[in-house]
């Protein structure tokens, strides 16, 4: 019985200090704020976004492969003599074409991993979190600068100056292969031996 | 009365019998649930630290009738394995008997649907046909969880109107009358008068009567509170464990009927309350149309009260809704039979034998 | 003649109104009674562990913020530990306390969760959302320090990947000042409250031999009666220089180890939280994190197990490595995967309605057990 007028008068006190509760936050101030036309200042080290700065880049692949998801897909061109790329920001020396540099925002994870091993800081995140799309395809973003004719036209010029390299050893080595049969045609017979005399048919 | 005033300006008995029954309905009931579920959100919000419906009109004004648009232009979906007509029917027999009781209750001293002599028995027995519709909506829907839902609402209403009764009889055992317009009148409008603090009698009965009133009042409250299905006796309507209601298969504008009824039957329950024991209409300082001798004025001061005193407990049901958390079956029919009932006995026996005195 | 009943399989569906994650639950019910519930998990399953064999070791660690979503920083912390005790590095102190303050932040808010969801379940909305505001004051700070809410990528191998924001102590001691009262106003308006009391006492008791058993641990073994706690009983970085209780159930409204024990613990367990951080904030000496970071990560051949304290249990990180720059093996021992094992267990013989109550108690996260 007692235990029955202790529940009852129990139940009937918790719930009042309840409502008090309740009753006091009607008077609180709303902890929200109308998103569309408030927006909350983010703090600065917030990771949105992803920028890459193409001037300062010099192609060392190093965000690449940091990325745990490879989101990042870079090809670079080596560069001919006598092309000029300019330095970047702290006093680098570029020496390749970066003739692709995607980074696709739909995989990638926003951990920041690419960031920290840039050793120009040109791979940095910035503030703009709102740039959703309707179809995926739109975040396959690519930061490369030069125009498609100019990409091809680097990739070109490199590999006409790696053919004429090829080119330029082949000759050199044709012409050093020559100088030696000419040397030794010069030098007087050796005592020929078996082997010696069927070197010198495959030579020729 | 509104009925004779209106027989006397057309000579028509069932022109004015029509504007009388629809009045309350269009003038009253509709832009209260409008307004109702408007506030339910925005006093939930606010209870919560937020602020609610902010977009459609200033505040969040236009919200329900946003939501009323959104309702009517859905697909009314009628499942192929259901009995057809018991399910077309239900949510029509549930807000008829919701919206049936407010025939009887006086809004003002000029207007009352209908001056029945047996006022709150009238109410009651119209009431109970709530449970008729709640099971048709569960068995028509053909979907198991449904018909559990639909049961558990149909016990927990039925149980729950054993000690509604039981405080109304107490009621009607001290003033002595069935009619809600005649208990209005009787508690003359100061509010030392009201039934909460004895009624209008002077003497030891009044005095003796108070704790019994205001307990007769709480257990009222509550268990008006179960019939209307809200937390925390809401099993049968929240999106709870896995049985998910008995209106889960209803779509458009069947639902919304479903919803207008619930916002009804509030207000209609705490219309009742309000009337038994806080004086219906009256006001509790005297009238202003009195003291300045305009005596148009006062059926309006009546219906701003009684509406107050209504909004008043509707506020509070929805202040218990975001306060507590919902009782499991079991326990729901334990506090009926094991708390309330044996306090209404009580409490009908002993207010009786202080009526004799 | 008897009345013949058959039992009802019921199918509790991948789609939970409450949410837990995506866990699937077959309830054999014999009226209202169950006699048997068979959990189905690996909706959530991402193969976390074969694919860490193809990275890198640090990029591992945002994958591991990803198990445990709720408590990331623990994890992170897990592994962080594995890993440096592996490579035999020794951390600045000042890496140390800040990494102890991070993770119980990070305990705070994965119980704020808990707890708020739980309220939800119950049918009390209004705690849930005075919870949540809590824990937005505890994600900012997380925010201004790394950057992110959830998912952090802060604790690395070797040392932080930024140190603390100038504001970080200021804003911490505020926080903890505004959070006090708020633990008590939780405490009032659900701990206490008659109606949550009969929801939850009494039921799902988890008898503390049976815990033993099954190797559960965290809240749900302390709530049982058994005083374990790994910051004490095997402790790691610098918690043994702190002054905390270990609260224990005790029964105190049912049965001990009951779900309202398991609940009250959580709430207990943040008000500790709070006096360690304050600790942390006044010793906290200066340093600078990042130098004891390894260029390369290439630890020697070896394996080592280690275990750290998550907030819903033992979380064990077990790495095998063969010399070379990504992992041989790496596998984690899930608190929640245990406590999933004994949740059959808990609901035999309780109704239908209790199931969500003992399945909020528990506090699993399916992250977690899928992996």
């Amino acid at each position: 019985m007692k235990d029955y007028i202790v529940n009852f008068w129990q139940g009937l006190f918790t719930i009042l200090i309840g409502m008090k509760v309740t009753f006091k936050h009607l008077f609180v101030p709303a902890v929200t704020i109308q998103y569309p036309s408030v927006k909350p200042q983010l703090p600065e080290r917030e990771r949105n976004r992803l920028y890459v700065n193409m001037d300062d880049c010099i192609g060392c692949d190093q965000c690449a492969r940091a990325c745990p998801v490879n989101c990042i897909e870079i090809e670079t061109v080596k560069s001919v003599p006598g092309d000029d790329l300019g330095t970047t920001s702290n006093g680098k020396k570029k020496a390749l074409w970066v003739t692709t540099f995607n980074i696709d925002f739909a995989k990638c994870c926003y951990c920041q991993l690419c960031v920290f091993p840039c050793p120009t800081e040109c791979i940095y995140m910035t503030d703009v979190y709102e740039f959703s799309e309707f179809s995926r395809e739109n975040l396959l973003y690519d930061f490369v600068t030069l125009l498609p004719e100019e990409r091809i036209q680097k990739k070109k010029n490199f590999e006409e100056m790696q053919a004429k390299k090829e080119a330029e050893k082949a000759e050199a080595a044709k012409k050093a292969a020559e100088a030696k049969v000419a040397a030794q045609k010069e030098k007087p017979e050796v005592k020929p031996n078996d082997t010696s005399s069927e070197n010198k048919e495959e030579n020729k | 009365m509104m009925y004779d005033w209106l027989y006397n300006l057309t000579g028509s008995e069932i022109l004015s019998m029509f504007v009388v029954s629809l009045l309350p309905l269009f003038v009253f009931i509709l832009p209260f649930a409008l307004f109702a579920v408007l506030m339910e959100r925005k006093v939930s919000a606010h209870m919560q630290d937020r602020l609610g419906p902010m977009r459609v009109g200033y505040h969040g004004i236009l919200q329900t009738i946003a939501d009323i648009i959104k309702l009517l232009q859905k697909e009314d979906l009628v499942p192929t394995a259901t009995d057809k007509t018991l399910f077309n029917f239900a949510p029509l027999l549930v807000f008829m008997g919701s919206y049936a009781a407010f025939a009887a209750i006086p809004f003002s001293g000029f207007f009352i649907g209908s001056k029945i002599d047996l006022g709150i028995i009238f109410i009651v027995g119209v009431t109970g046909l709530v449970v008729a519709g709640i099971l048709m909506a569960g068995w028509a829907s053909n979907n198991k969880y449904s018909l559990l839902g639909a049961m558990r609402a149909a016990a927990q209403i039925i149980s729950y109107e054993i000690p509604t009764l039981l405080i109304i009889l107490t009621v009607i055992m001290v003033t002595g009358t069935l009619s809600l317009y005649d208990l209005s009148e009787m508690q003359t409008p100061y509010f030392w008068n009201w039934l909460i603090l004895g009624g209008p009698a002077i003497g030891l009965e009044k005095v003796l009567l108070i704790p019994f009133m205001i307990m007769g009042c709480l257990i009222i409250y509550t268990s008006t509170l179960a019939e209307v299905n809200r937390t925390p006796f809401d099993i049968p309507e929240a999106e709870s464990e896995l049985v998910s209601g008995y209106h889960t298969e209803y779509s458009g504008m069947k639902f919304a009927m479903f919803f207008l009824a619930e916002y009804a039957n509030m207000f209609a329950v705490s219309a009742i309350v309000a009337v038994l024991f806080f004086g219906g209409y009256q006001s509790p300082f005297g009238y202003l149309g009195n003291t300045l001798n305009l005596p148009w004025l006062i059926p309006i001061e009546q219906f701003f009260w009684f509406t107050s005193k209504g909004l008043f407990f509707v506020f509070v049901q929805m202040w218990l809704r975001w306060t507590l958390p919902r009782f499991r079956v079991d326990q729901l029919m334990a506090f009926c039979w094991k708390y309330l009932i044996p306090f209404s006995f009580v409490i009908l026996l002993l207010v009786g034998l202080i009526t004799l005195i | 003649m008897a009345l013949k009943t058959e039992e009802m399989v019921l199918n509790m569906g991948p789609q939970h109104p409450s949410t837990h994650g995506v866990l699937r639950l077959e309830l054999q019910i014999d009226g209202e009674i169950i006699i048997d519930v068979i959990p189905h998990i690996g909706y959530l399953h991402r193969c976390f562990e074969k694919h860490a064999e193809a990275m890198t070791y640090p990029q591992i660690i945002p994958y591991t913020d990803r198990m445990d979503y709720l408590a990331s920083m623990y994890n992170e912390f897990g592994y962080a530990l594995a890993m440096e005790r592996l490579m035999k590095i020794e951390v600045p102190e000042r890496v140390e306390y800040i990494r102890v303050i991070m993770g119980e932040l990070q305990r705070i808010a994965s119980h704020l969760v808990a707890l708020g969801t739980y309220g939800a379940d119950i049918g009390a909305f209004t705690p849930f959302l005075f919870c949540f505001r809590d824990r937005e004051r505890i994600l900012h700070l997380f925010e201004i320090t790394c950057g992110a809410r959830l998912l952090y990528n802060y604790i690395w191998i070797g040392g932080l990947s930024h140190d603390l924001h100038p504001d970080f102590i200021r804003l911490t001691k505020e926080f903890i000042k505004d959070f006090r009262p708020n633990v008590k106003e939780l405490n009032d308006l659900l701990s206490y409250n008659r109606i949550f009391i009969e929801r939850t006492a009494n039921v799902g008791v988890l008898p503390i031999d049976t815990a033993i058993n099954y190797g559960v641990s965290g809240p749900n073994l302390r709530a049982s009666g058994m005083k374990w706690d790994l910051r004490r009983d095997d402790p790691y970085s610098v918690y043994h220089k702190f002054d905390y209780e270990i609260p224990v159930g005790s029964g105190e409204k049912g049965k001990t180890g009951d779900c309202w024990d398991r609940y009250f613990i959580r709430v207990r367990e943040m008000e500790e939280s709070l006096k360690i951080i304050e600790q942390a904030i006044e010793q906290i000496p200066e340093g600078d994190v990042k130098s004891a970071i390894p260029k390369r990560v290439k630890p020697p051949e070896g394996q080592i197990y280690t275990r750290v304290e998550n907030p819903r249990g033992e979380l064990g990180y077990f790495i095998i490595s063969d010399g070379s720059l990504n992992p041989s093996r790496v596998k984690v021992r899930a608190p929640s995967f245990v406590t999933m094992q004994i949740f059959p267990e808990l609901c035999k013989g309780f109704m239908v309605a209790d199931v969500v109550a003992i399945l909020g108690s528990v506090d699993i996260v399916l992250g977690e057990i899928d992996r």
